[in-house]
């Protein structure tokens, strides 16, 4: 039964990583905006810099306000603790670049955020390590792209832009049996609709921009580990990760999985990856993005709410095509939706307004209480047109690879009342029509 | 590290980082039941640099050691006089939390004058154990290793801890706890070393018999093996003139997570003052 020694998810959103300030009874979680903290003497800061002794020495490296945040997010995913850095793309380079270097290789899902497929599929192929892409749902695929030299897969629970559902249990499975973690971003889910750790995921991350701090006021990256893939093993079995199972000559010579069991990628992570790449968080962002942990259970629980309300609005219009959610039977990942993500699919999706660019653009022009930007998990409602924005210079045949049309309309979801929502919708459905005649 | 045959099996001890010098004093570090010797990391890692020697061992049967795992404390006491057999060492402090606070009292009784100084963090004598927790460590070991950390966790605030700042103290029992129960696929390693405590009956007797002073290591809100049930064991050792010293920390049974300084703090100050 739930208690203090046992709390639930909404207490553990409110209180994991706080207490009470011990010198000024500060309720709140303060702010440490301090670049660095004073050494007791010359042996105490050996000690911290050779790990004897744990504590905070700069704030690139580590900081009290962010710890509250590093523990709360790894309270809320069931893992073994966390870092923070200065985006959700800081947070996928630290896990690749902690995990393996030139000559790498990783499976990746296709359906991707389009600053992740950048990431791998342009960016780290230039610094040597490959990426190969598969469709989520395609098992045998995931199975068959693992090469000698793999050392990662990674997927996003729900996968942008169709709200693919991924597999993780079956996913994890193919991985661990090739000898490697599986990383999951875990952006748009967040952990009250689904905590892929329990699932058989090794690594997680999110953009805290999104639904964690859930304000649009901040920009910021957090890795969880859940401290279940054994690195040494791995390495005993097949000389991979000697980043975490080897001795490194860049911190003491120091094999981080004999010093922590469970723990070597967030030793390496912290040590190596903030030291050395320094993509941090500001403690004033890991505060805000608190706050928004606080509500977190509050603000899901109406975004999934609205937004059922907002898809059974658009499936029923005659102006439009498909409506990409998983709530609807039509969807291919409806019923692994209903076994994996039973509280929702979450309030990021797409459909098609049947017309042309041109009508498309009608649709988002006429939007009031939708806002026309590029981000996604705000409070408020938002809306891009791919087709004329992210996606420009893409043609038909490659917007349709991407599952995207000249209609296709992304939705995010936000905590108004949902009949404004469904008035707004219906207003710029009209308008779309109008741009058509 | 080191890796030396103990009683003919492959025997892992993490030394701190630092290469084991025949010349300092050594210390032997024993984990308690579904842990290794990664729950000492602050601890070991420290006083590895300010002079000692330290052999935090994963027990015989648990994460890197080869060996059958202990069935009885008695079992694991004899197992640590060959540990230092093994590692040439003719004199050590030994120092054990919960289960492993156990086996080092017995293995101090059993060694005498080659024991300098005996630890005991999160002990308790008797050490029972539920019915129910013992048969839930056959039945559906995951349930009870969470009940375990229910019982052991004091806070939702821990200090930077093992994994530096950001360490989930719980997270990472968890994880370890799962790790060490899948690293033995042909003994349950938790109903094992469960058992074990609970059938100890000599720590009142082993505690008479020790020829070094002991430090009793506590914690206060400790719900696994709470400070109340030491202190039968803390007044045997005055009754029978040993040189007893007792801390208490102010968390649960995750001493070394929860409370690492204070902890360290009070096993450097135990090990040089005496």
């Amino acid at each position: 039964m739930p208690g203090y020694a046992d709390p639930g998810f909404d207490t553990l959103a409110l209180h994991a990583g706080a207490a009470p300030d011990p010198t000024t009874g500060a309720r709140a979680v303060p702010i440490h905006l301090t670049t660095s903290f004073v050494f007791e003497s010359s042996e105490h800061a050996a000690s911290l810099f050779n790990l004897e002794r744990a504590g905070h020495v700069y704030s690139r490296i580590s900081n009290p306000t962010n710890a509250v945040l590093e523990q709360r997010i790894s309270a809320l995913e069931g893992g073994i603790g966390a870092i923070s850095v200065a985006s959700g793309q800081a947070a996928l380079h630290l896990s690749v670049a902690t995990l393996m270097g030139a000559g790498s290789h990783i499976v990746a899902s296709t359906a991707l955020y389009g600053g992740s497929q950048n990431l791998l599929h342009y960016t780290m192929r230039r610094f040597g390590i490959d990426t190969t892409f598969v469709q989520p749902g395609d098992i045998d695929g995931w199975r068959a792209a693992v090469r000698p030299n793999t050392k990662l897969f990674f997927g996003e629970t729900v996968g942008n832009p169709g709200l693919d559902v991924l597999d993780i249990p079956v996913v994890s499975q193919i991985a661990h049996e090739a000898g490697v973690p599986l990383l999951v971003d875990s952006t748009l889910t967040s952990p009250w609709l689904m905590k892929p750790l329990e699932l058989g995921a090794d690594l997680v991350y999110h953009s805290a921009t999104k639904f964690l701090s859930g304000h649009g006021t901040v920009i910021g990256g957090l890795v969880v580990d859940g401290g279940s893939f054994d690195w040494a093993a791995a390495h005993a079995a097949t000389g991979k990760f000697a980043e975490l199972a080897a001795p490194y000559d860049g911190f003491h010579a120091m094999n981080f999985s004999e010093e922590s069991t469970v723990g070597a990628f967030l030793l390496r992570a912290r040590r190596e990856g903030l030291r050395d790449f320094g993509a941090c968080m500001s403690p004033h962002s890991a505060w805000l993005i608190l706050q928004g942990i606080e509500t977190l259970s509050l603000r899901m629980e109406r975004h999934m709410h609205n937004t059922a309300k907002v898809v059974e609005f658009l499936a029923s219009q005659p102006m439009v095509g498909r409506v990409g959610h998983p709530l609807l039977e039509s969807h291919p990942s409806h019923a692994l939706a209903k076994k994996l993500l039973p509280k929702g699919a979450g309030s990021v999706f797409s459909f098609d307004i049947k017309g042309t660019r041109k009508q498309g653009q009608a649709f988002v022009e006429t939007l009031k209480v939708f806002s026309h930007l590029a981000n996604v998990g705000d409070c408020r409602s938002l809306v891009i047109h791919p087709a004329s924005t992210t996606h420009f210079r893409m043609d038909d045949e490659a917007l349709a690879k991407g599952g995207i049309t000249q209609g296709t309309i992304r939705l995010s979801i936000g905590l108004e009342d949902s009949a404004d929502l469904m008035d707004d919708l219906k207003r710029a459905l009209k308008a779309a029509e109008k741009a058509g005649a | 590290m080191m890796e030396l045959l103990v009683n003919g099996a492959p025997t892992y001890f993490y030394t701190g980082g630092k290469a084991f010098d025949a010349a300092k004093p050594t210390v032997v570090f024993i984990h308690g039941v579904l842990n290794d010797h990664s729950v000492w990391i602050l601890q070991t890692r420290y006083l590895a640099h300010h002079g000692f020697n330290v052999l935090a061992v994963d027990l015989p049967g648990h994460c890197r050691s080869g060996g059958e795992a202990p069935s009885s404390v008695e079992e694991a006491a004899d197992f640590i006089g060959a540990l230092l057999d093994a590692a040439g060492v003719a004199k050590a402090a030994l120092v054990g939390h919960s289960w492993g606070s156990l086996i080092a009292l017995e293995a101090a009784a059993r060694l005498k004058e080659r024991v300098s100084h005996l630890v005991l963090v999160g002990t308790a004598f008797p050490m029972r154990v539920s019915q129910m927790l013992l048969d839930a460590s056959q039945a559906d070991p995951i349930k009870a290793l969470t009940m375990v950390n229910v019982f052991s966790r004091s806070t939702l605030a821990p200090p930077p801890s093992a994994l530096g700042p950001g360490t989930w103290v719980f997270g990472c029992s968890m994880a370890l706890g799962k790790r060490v129960l899948a690293s033995n696929t042909a003994v349950n390693v938790f109903y094992r070393g469960f058992k074990a405590c609970d059938s100890y009956a000599n720590g009142d007797t082993a505690i008479t018999q020790i020829t070094c002073p002991v430090l009793f290591l506590l914690g206060a809100q400790d719900q696994m093996t709470q400070a109340k049930a030491a202190q039968p064991l803390i007044a045997a050792a005055r009754s029978s003139g040993k040189a007893v010293s007792v801390t208490t920390v102010p968390v649960g049974h995750h001493q070394m997570n929860e409370a690492p300084e204070e902890t360290l703090f009070a096993m450097r100050d135990f090990l040089n003052k005496n």
